[in-house]
């Protein structure tokens, strides 16, 4: 493949880690987005590299396969340059694993019954007594009805370990273009795309891939193949740093419940989990209200509330800080990954929702092979952007799309009038 | 007919005199302020405690002050809520972020639901969360020091001069024996005048600005100065006790190091040229248990942000604003009626733009008359209108004469810490800017953390911004100023659908631009306050009545009362002869 050219459209963790995979394997790629590499949602949400939360299937797969690949691409990034393994070191890997935790009789069952599927699917999942759950967690609630220890999770701060990814491929000889907004694709009359327009012009390639995050279906329909990835909101909230009181990652088993489902309505459910630095990051919500980004405070108070459930004795801590992003969702929970079949030269890797930062590495690793036609080391199948969660989008979101697309007129009509008042402040001046 | 609720963040001078115009005006009015006392960052009280013989002989136009807040704290119109924290404003639904001011109003016009915490100090505990919800909202937030890294800054006995002197002027306690005060700005003077009063030596007053900057600066209007400052007895007497005192005052000089094991024992000072680059050779080393540092003020702005006003000025840049330093930094835009880009939200203080109290008292009654919906036409407006005028002009003024110079950088080395609270120093911060795959604000934050501690980055922010603007990697890294919420349609760049435009960043749909002054939580809270969930703040507070009953002394017209409750307590503010009174008009 070498002397392939490969444009990777959007520079988050997943565009990273697949312009990584490509620039490594070869290729001669090129990073494009219109803010700044990693920015957007990779900047604003955790760093969770969770087995715990899958159930079997094709998504869990992709995370072990990624949980597998994280230390080794770590180490060969830190080996390969010195920017290298000063990213690395912010990445902060930290094998920490993880611990859910039941509260109710209805959830202590549901939680065995989970942790059993997954075991015959290959995950570690230890059963903890009263006390082993105390020893390894002393501040966490007396009103626990069960609790299952997940070794393999993991945490990284998801900022520098995009921006270890991508320091990486810039080492393998990729090119990144910040503050290039993709506007159209250019396609022949033969139904391939060879080229996107953005405001400095074309930029021609032989591949294409959408790496566009929560914006992936609108960068899809600018290039004629829409997908149905949509944004979900999620919040977090930070402590102020704190001596040692969380050691592992800790969620409520409820967790599981709100990552599957399609809920629109706010969800929550508490997994709180602290950093190098002490402060303890407590997430999240669900919710899914376009790209509305205006504070809720009841979002944050009921987050805040499912922690203490876990946590009662972090009543007196200063929370200093709530931040807060759009997760890329697709309805069916599955990230898209593989050449679209509408348009020749367009390849997709998104919709990761909640878990892009830990499957960054296996989808980049995933793509890799089916671009190189090469054997993938799990089934793409599942990964099909040719599946009809995303290819039909649904009726709300068609609405959504609609009102989105009203917002839009507005905004360009906003931008035309304040345009027209600096060609008045001209001729003014 | 109800009387409309007007609701003012921050008890300051401007917020105090908000408050006493929208009651003039014959609004309810709900104060709030974290402190346990009104008065702001000027009035600084001593706390009851201390109520000593007599408190008023470190403040200056107490009589005034104290006739004025009598006023407006037992007035039966006004709820007074003491060590009352606004955590957050939430905007109404529907109500996007105004593009620019005059932009597309907002449908409902409501000002955004105050979240409050009630009943303790900022960082207390156990606090009730409230919410409260007004007719229009007076955001009078103030300003907190600025000051700029340089090697040893982070050693105990430096300390910012707002801190010397609130521990001077409110526990009269003095910081050291020996103490140097340093930066730009007047408000070094009367730092250094309560250090002498506290009992302290202090060895020298050094403006890091030059004589020519300086002079320039007030140019060709140097009694503005005098207006300002000096018609309160203020300056006069600082200059007074440093000539008795004999410190000297020194042009064109700083701090460029502070050295000590374990906490300041001495300071190395040093010439510099306009642009603050030292002047090699002209170090000179001095002896010290303390050292007082101001390089200005920031603006405390994450309620505007919150509320989504916006904001102007440069972002304090290098090279903008003013030939030899950094401009003005950002501030609340606001209209002649000190209106925000926000319907229902007026600004007031120092958030519009630094100019001392006596500004800020005439914008806050400008901003509390409008909110209220003050009689337009009213003669009394006019002359506070003036007045707020003057303090603009004095303002723009103080920023021309005391900017910071774009050469501060030099001073710095790669072991020089920059953000306190995480550690982060100069050289961590020159490798993520040097770093393409790091550069973006958000993940350069995160990646050296420079930022992210307790303080929430409001001592390092605006350094960070502007070195992140000097070591970009990127070759565009030009000054491209593109905030979204930008006042300037005017002076942004063309071809705006680039979004993110590398260092100047702009975000994604939904996603807030990286700014140093977003904090959607504006004072911390604990996890235990915010899981409970908060009860509306009464609609007629105890012990008011909604409406006048009468028998109860009522704040005089405005007429008479807000001019009044405007200048500083003398009568010479009328002065015909005043230039600075003809100049405006
Ligand atoms: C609150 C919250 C908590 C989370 N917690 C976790 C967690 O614990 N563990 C985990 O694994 N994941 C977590 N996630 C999810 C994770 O953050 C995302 O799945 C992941 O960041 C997605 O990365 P991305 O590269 O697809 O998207 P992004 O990071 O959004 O990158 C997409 C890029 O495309 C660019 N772009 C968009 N449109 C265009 C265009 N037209 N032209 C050019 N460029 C364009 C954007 O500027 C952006 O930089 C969380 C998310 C949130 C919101
Ligand atoms: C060291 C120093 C010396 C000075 N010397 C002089 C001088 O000699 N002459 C002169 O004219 N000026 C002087 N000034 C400037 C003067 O203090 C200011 O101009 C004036 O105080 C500004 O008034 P303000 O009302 O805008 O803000 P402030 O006085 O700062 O008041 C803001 C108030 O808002 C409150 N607040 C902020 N955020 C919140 C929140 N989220 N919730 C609740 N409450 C909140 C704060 O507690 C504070 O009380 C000096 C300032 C300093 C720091």
């Amino acid at each position: 493949m070498n002397g392939t050219r490969a444009v990777v459209l959007g520079a988050g963790i997943i565009g990273a880690a697949c312009a990584r995979e490509l620039a490594l394997a070869g290729l001669e790629v090129t990073l494009l987005d219109r803010g700044g590499a990693g920015a957007a949602t990779t900047s604003h949400g955790e760093g969770n590299v969770l087995v715990s939360d899958k159930g079997p299937g094709p998504e869990l797969r992709l995370a072990q396969l990624s949980r597998r690949l994280w230390p080794e691409v770590l180490a060969a990034i830190a080996e390969r340059s010195p920017a290298g393994a000063r990213c690395v070191e912010a990445a902060e890997w930290d094998p920490k694993g993880g611990i859910v935790v039941a509260t109710t009789e209805a959830g202590a069952h549901g939680l065995a019954e989970f942790a059993a599927t997954q075991r015959a699917a290959d995950v570690r999942a230890d059963t903890l007594t009263t006390d082993a759950l105390r020893a390894a967690e002393p501040c966490i609630t007396h009103a626990h009805t069960a609790a299952v220890h997940y070794p393999e999770d993991a945490q990284v701060q998801p900022a520098g370990a995009a921006a270890a990814l991508l320091t990486d491929a810039l080492a393998a000889g990729a090119r990144l273009r910040t503050g290039e907004e993709v506007l159209a694709g250019v396609v022949t009359r033969g139904g391939r795309l060879t080229g996107v327009r953005t405001p400095g012009g074309v930029v021609e390639a032989d591949l294409f891939v959408n790496a566009a995050g929560p914006w992936s279906g609108a960068l899809g329909a600018r290039l004629g193949a829409p997908v149905a990835v949509e944004p979900r909101r999620g919040d977090v909230l930070v402590t102020t740093p704190l001596p040692p009181t969380v050691f592992h990652k800790v969620y409520d088993a409820d967790y599981v419940g709100a990552v599957g489902s399609s809920e629109e309505e706010l969800q929550t459910s508490a997994v709180v989990e602290s950093t190098r630095a002490g402060s303890v990051l407590i997430g999240s919500s669900r919710r899914r209200v376009g790209f509305d980004d205006l504070l809720r405070p009841e979002v944050l108070s009921a987050v805040a509330a499912k922690a203490l459930r876990l946590f009662p004795s972090l009543a007196g801590v200063p929370v200093m800080r709530a931040y807060g992003g759009f997760r890329p969702y697709v309805p069916d929970h599955l990230p898209v990954v593989g050449a679209d079949p509408r348009l020749a030269g367009l390849w997709h890797a998104s919709g990761h929702e909640g878990a892009g930062i830990g499957l960054s590495v296996g989808t980049g690793r995933l793509l890799r092979d089916l671009v190189l036609g090469e054997p993938t080391e799990i089934d793409a199948h599942p990964f099909r952007v040719d599946r009809p969660a995303v290819l039909t989008p649904p009726p709300e979101s068609r609405q959504q799309n609609r009102k989105q697309g009203r917002k839009q007129n507005r905004e360009q009509r906003r931008k035309l009038e304040m345009e027209q008042d600096q060609d008045q402040d001209q001729e003014g001046a | 007919m109800t009387p409309r609720h007007v609701g003012v963040v921050g008890a300051g001078p401007a917020g105090l005199a908000a408050a006493h115009a929208a009651l003039a005006a014959g609004a309810r009015v709900t104060l709030i302020d974290a402190a346990e006392q009104p008065g702001g960052q000027y009035h600084r009280m001593l706390p009851e405690a201390y109520a000593a013989e007599r408190p008023g002989r470190l403040q200056h136009g107490w009589q005034e002050f104290e006739r004025r807040r009598r006023q407006v704290l037992t007035h039966r119109r006004c709820s007074w809520l003491p060590e009352t924290s606004v955590w957050a404003l939430e905007r109404h639904e529907g109500n996007p972020e105004p593009a620019a001011p005059g932009g597309p109003a907002d449908p409902t016009g409501r000002p955004p639901r105050v979240h409050l915490l009630c009943g303790g100090p900022a960082d207390g505990s156990g606090r009730g969360r409230r919410t409260l919800d007004v007719d229009a909202l007076v955001l009078a937030t103030g300003a907190h020091d600025r000051v700029l890294p340089f090697p040893g800054w982070q050693l105990p006995g430096v300390f910012t001069a707002g801190a010397a002197q609130a521990l001077a002027k409110g526990e009269r306690v003095a910081v050291g024996e020996r103490a140097v005060v340093a930066g730009s700005g007047p408000f070094l003077l009367p730092v250094a005048a309560s250090l002498l009063e506290a009992g302290s030596t202090v060895l020298e007053v050094l403006e890091a600005n030059t004589a020519g900057t300086v002079a320039r600066g007030w140019g060709s209007r140097p009694w503005e100065l005098a207006a300002q400052l000096g018609k309160t007895p203020e300056l006069a007497d600082c200059t007074a006790a440093m000539a008795r005192h004999r410190v000297p005052y020194r042009l064109g000089c700083t701090v460029v190091e502070a050295r000590g094991e374990g906490r300041v024992e001495e300071v190395v000072t040093a010439r510099l040229r306009p642009d603050w680059s030292v002047v090699g050779g002209s170090e000179r080393t001095v002896p010290v248990d303390a050292l007082c540092i101001s390089h200005g003020f920031s603006p405390q702005l994450e309620l505007p942000v919150a509320a989504g006003c916006a904001l102007h000025g440069d972002r304090g840049r290098p090279g903008l604003g003013s030939g030899t330093g950094t401009g003005t930094g950002e501030f609340v835009l606001v209209d002649d009626e000190q209106r925000t880009s926000v319907p229902g939200v007026f600004a007031a203080g120092e958030v519009t733009g630094i100019a001392g109290e006596p500004a800020a008292r005439a914008e806050g009654a400008v901003a509390g008359w409008s909110a209220a919906g003050g009689d337009r036409s009213a003669r009394a407006l006019r002359v506070l209108r003036r007045s707020r005028d003057q303090g603009r002009a004095f303002a723009r003024r103080l920023a021309r004469a005391h900017p910071i110079g774009a050469g501060w950088p030099g001073w710095l080395r790669a072991d020089t810490v920059v953000c306190r609270c995480e550690e982060t120093d100069f050289g961590a911060l020159c490798a993520a800017f040097g770093s393409e795959a790091e550069a973006s604000p958000r993940v350069a934050k995160l990646g050296t953390r420079a930022g992210l501690g307790p303080c929430q980055a409001r001592i390092c922010g605006p350094t960070v911004l502007e070195l992140r603007d000097r070591l970009g990697a990127r070759p565009d890294a030009g000054p491209i100023p593109g905030r979204r919420d930008g006042p300037g349609g005017g002076n942004r760049a063309r071809g705006e659908d680039r979004a993110g435009d590398g260092p100047r960043e702009q975000s994604a749909e939904g996603l807030p631009a990286a700014t140093p002054h977003r904090r959607p939580i504006a004072q911390p809270l604990r996890l235990g306050e915010l899981a409970a969930s908060p009860e509306p703040w009464g609609t007629a507070p105890s012990g008011t009545a909604p409406d006048a009953t009468p028998g109860t002394p009522e704040i005089a017209t405005p007429d008479i009362t807000v001019p009044d409750a405007t200048t500083p307590g003398t009568a010479e503010r009328t002065d015909p002869t005043d230039p600075s009174e003809e100049s405006t008009s």
